[in-house]
């Protein structure tokens, strides 16, 4: 039976990319590799400085640090994209031209392989967590209501994320190299999101900066709700704050790609 | 005039000018660049004006760089132009509404539109989808398309897998599961065999007969534009230069024809005897055992040959129109730049 309109794009899009990621399975696991050595590097070495420091440090003891990271682990797989680190390429090489041809945005098939590759993906992922929770002697027991609080927050992280990459994406229709653009930004985001360290350890100021840009929303909101850091008005503050972002990634993404596609088909598709 | 009855493709004075950095070669000079950058302008398409009615096929020629895929990317709506119209079904292709997407197809001969992984006819699946076509006239297509290209197994191999060839004729399926009625192909045979090469144009020939489609080709292969288009646009340093029948080319910009002469025995030529007949406006090309080949302007063909015949011992005598491929040559190589200007048809 033909499934109409967008679904039916989007489940053609995971068939296929299901079969392209089965394809290249050794690129799969070593994906899987960078993505869960990273904040266990975290996880050991602020779990070793809460030792060194009577136990505690920033307000996190050595067992949340583990409980942190190790969901920081699920988050960042949940929320993170690759599209910007490949759009130089598709543009140099001319990829958009067929993709402006089909009568689709091509963010659908992006968000169809970004969704394919994280839920064949997360198979691995959340035993991982799971295994770093037990074995780091994690203190993690949320709530129902944490967890139901969590779930959208997750979401619009998800979202606000993907759009606001999308749109750095698309760079590459005015820069011929973008690498040292996504560079700084990842950096941005390694700092402001909660990745490196909690943001209760960053000083006050550099916290009020992380509080006004978009990067703690997209990582350090949904995790810190799940591990029930985050009261009754920090949430609805949270929940505003992706929401608003969202509407400005939203927005730019739509007023960037309108003139993107014109540049691009201006210097020659 | 009603909208039936339109051309499928009008085209108004298109121009599309580019803005291209340029420097000297030198380090100094990419020093220099780093803070003065300087920029030309090149017009790849300078004013081009033509129509298309439905159904029919049109070669697009000219030398690489013409402006001829650039052309073809403004009609698929890929660029914008600098200025000028186009209507192609109604639309103009640049604004890439989907109801244009969906009638149209743009295929270029290196450009990957089939996934390179996976089988292709998970692809073709997936095109399927994009275009919203219905599965059993999908199942119906894709049959139709197995039978005229011969794709049988090909369907089932990953597109890495593929020859050129292979590739080319699944590439040229899948930009077709829609039944597009207004086609760009953009040298669709460049790369294969003479073999391929042939299958491919009498697919291109079955689908325009089957579907009435529009098709606009441009090919370097003169065998691809004698096999399929009646009538062809030449265009050279983006301006128009042709537009007509492809016999009328030849007659308007080669003037000549060339008499072969096969001789019974060997002649024995008087001093002059066959620059005369020849005269000053024609050409001795080639002169060997027992062959004469000769160049000679086209309103004295008759009286030439009439002289050879009574003066030379000719066991046979033909007379040929010059190869299309050369006359091409000749128009680009600016030999024919003298002629008139030429009205688009």
């Amino acid at each position: 039976m033909m499934i109409p309109g967008l679904a039916g794009v989007y489940q053609a899009r995971f068939k296929t990319e299901l079969a392209v990621q089965f394809q290249y399975r050794a690129a799969l696991v070593i994906w899987l590799l960078g993505l869960i050595l990273e904040p266990l590097i975290y996880l050991v070495v602020w779990t070793t400085v809460a030792r060194s420091q009577g136990g505690e440090a920033g307000g996190f003891s050595r067992g949340e640090f583990a409980a942190y990271f190790a969901i920081l682990m699920v988050v960042n797989h949940a929320t993170f994209t690759w599209h910007f680190w490949e759009f130089e390429w598709r543009v140099r090489h001319g990829f958009f031209s067929p993709v402006l041809l089909r009568p689709i945005h091509p963010i659908h098939a992006d968000l169809a392989q970004n969704l394919t590759f994280k839920l064949l993906t997360f198979t691995v992922v959340a035993p991982v967590a799971l295994l770093l929770l037990v074995s780091f002697d994690a203190t993690f027991s949320p709530s129902l209501a944490d967890i139901a609080a969590f779930a959208p927050a997750l979401v619009l992280a998800m979202a606000l994320r993907f759009c606001l990459e999308w749109t750095l994406a698309l760079a590459a229709f005015w820069l011929t190299r973008v690498s040292a653009i996504n560079q700084s930004y990842y950096v941005l985001v390694l700092f402001f999101s909660g990745q490196l360290a909690p943001l209760s350890l960053l000083p006050v100021a550099l916290r009020a900066v992380a509080t006004a840009l978009p990067f703690r929303w997209m990582i350090s909101f949904p995790l810190e709700t799940l591990l029930g850091r985050s009261s009754g008005a920090e949430l609805a503050i949270g929940y505003a704050a992706q929401l608003a972002w969202l509407g400005v990634s939203l927005v730019l993404l739509r007023v960037t790609w309108r003139a993107g596609v014109r540049r691009y088909s201006a210097v020659g598709a | 005039m009603s909208a039936e009855l339109a051309p499928a493709i009008q085209v108004r004075d298109l121009r599309k000018t580019y803005s291209v950095p340029e420097r000297e070669g030198g380090v100094r000079a990419a020093l220099v660049s780093l803070v003065q950058r300087k920029n030309r302008e090149v017009a790849a398409v300078a004013g081009v004006s033509f129509d298309v009615p439905r159904g029919e096929i049109v070669g697009f020629l000219g030398p690489n760089g013409a402006g001829k895929t650039t052309t073809l990317k403004m009609l698929a709506g890929l660029l914008h132009p600098t200025s000028g119209e186009v209507s192609a079904l109604g639309h103009v292709p640049w604004r890439r509404e989907n109801d244009y997407l969906r009638r149209m197809t743009l295929v270029m001969g290196q450009r990957n539109q089939l996934a390179w992984d996976i089988p292709v006819v998970d692809s073709f699946e997936l095109n399927r989808a994009i275009f919203r076509i219905p599965a059993d006239h999908f199942r119906r297509v894709v049959a139709e398309m197995t039978e005229l290209l011969d794709l049988g197994e090909l369907l089932k191999k990953p597109v890495r897998n593929l020859s050129l060839g292979e590739r080319m004729k699944c590439e040229i399926a899948g930009s077709l599961l829609h039944q597009p009625e207004v086609l760009f192909l953009d040298e669709p045979t460049i790369g294969l065999d003479v073999t391929m090469q042939r299958r491919i144009r009498g697919f291109i020939a079955a689908y325009n007969q089957r579907h009435g489609a529009t098709t606009l080709l441009t090919s370097h292969y003169m065998a691809d534009v004698e096999a399929l288009c009646r009538r062809v646009v030449v265009i050279h340093q983006g301006r128009l230069l042709y537009d007509g029948e492809l016999s009328g080319l030849v007659d308007r910009f080669s003037p000549f024809k060339t008499i072969v002469v096969d001789f019974a025995s060997d002649p024995e030529f008087a001093d002059g005897q066959l620059a005369g007949i020849v005269g000053a406006d024609g050409e001795i090309v080639s002169q060997t055992d027992g062959r004469l080949t000769l160049r000679v302007p086209k309103a004295r063909t008759a009286q030439i040959t009439g002289q050879l015949l009574a003066q030379l011992p000719i066991a046979d005598l033909t007379v040929e129109e010059p190869p299309i491929d050369e006359v091409i040559e000749r128009v680009f190589a600016g030999e024919a730049r003298e002629a008139e200007p030429v009205p688009a048809a």
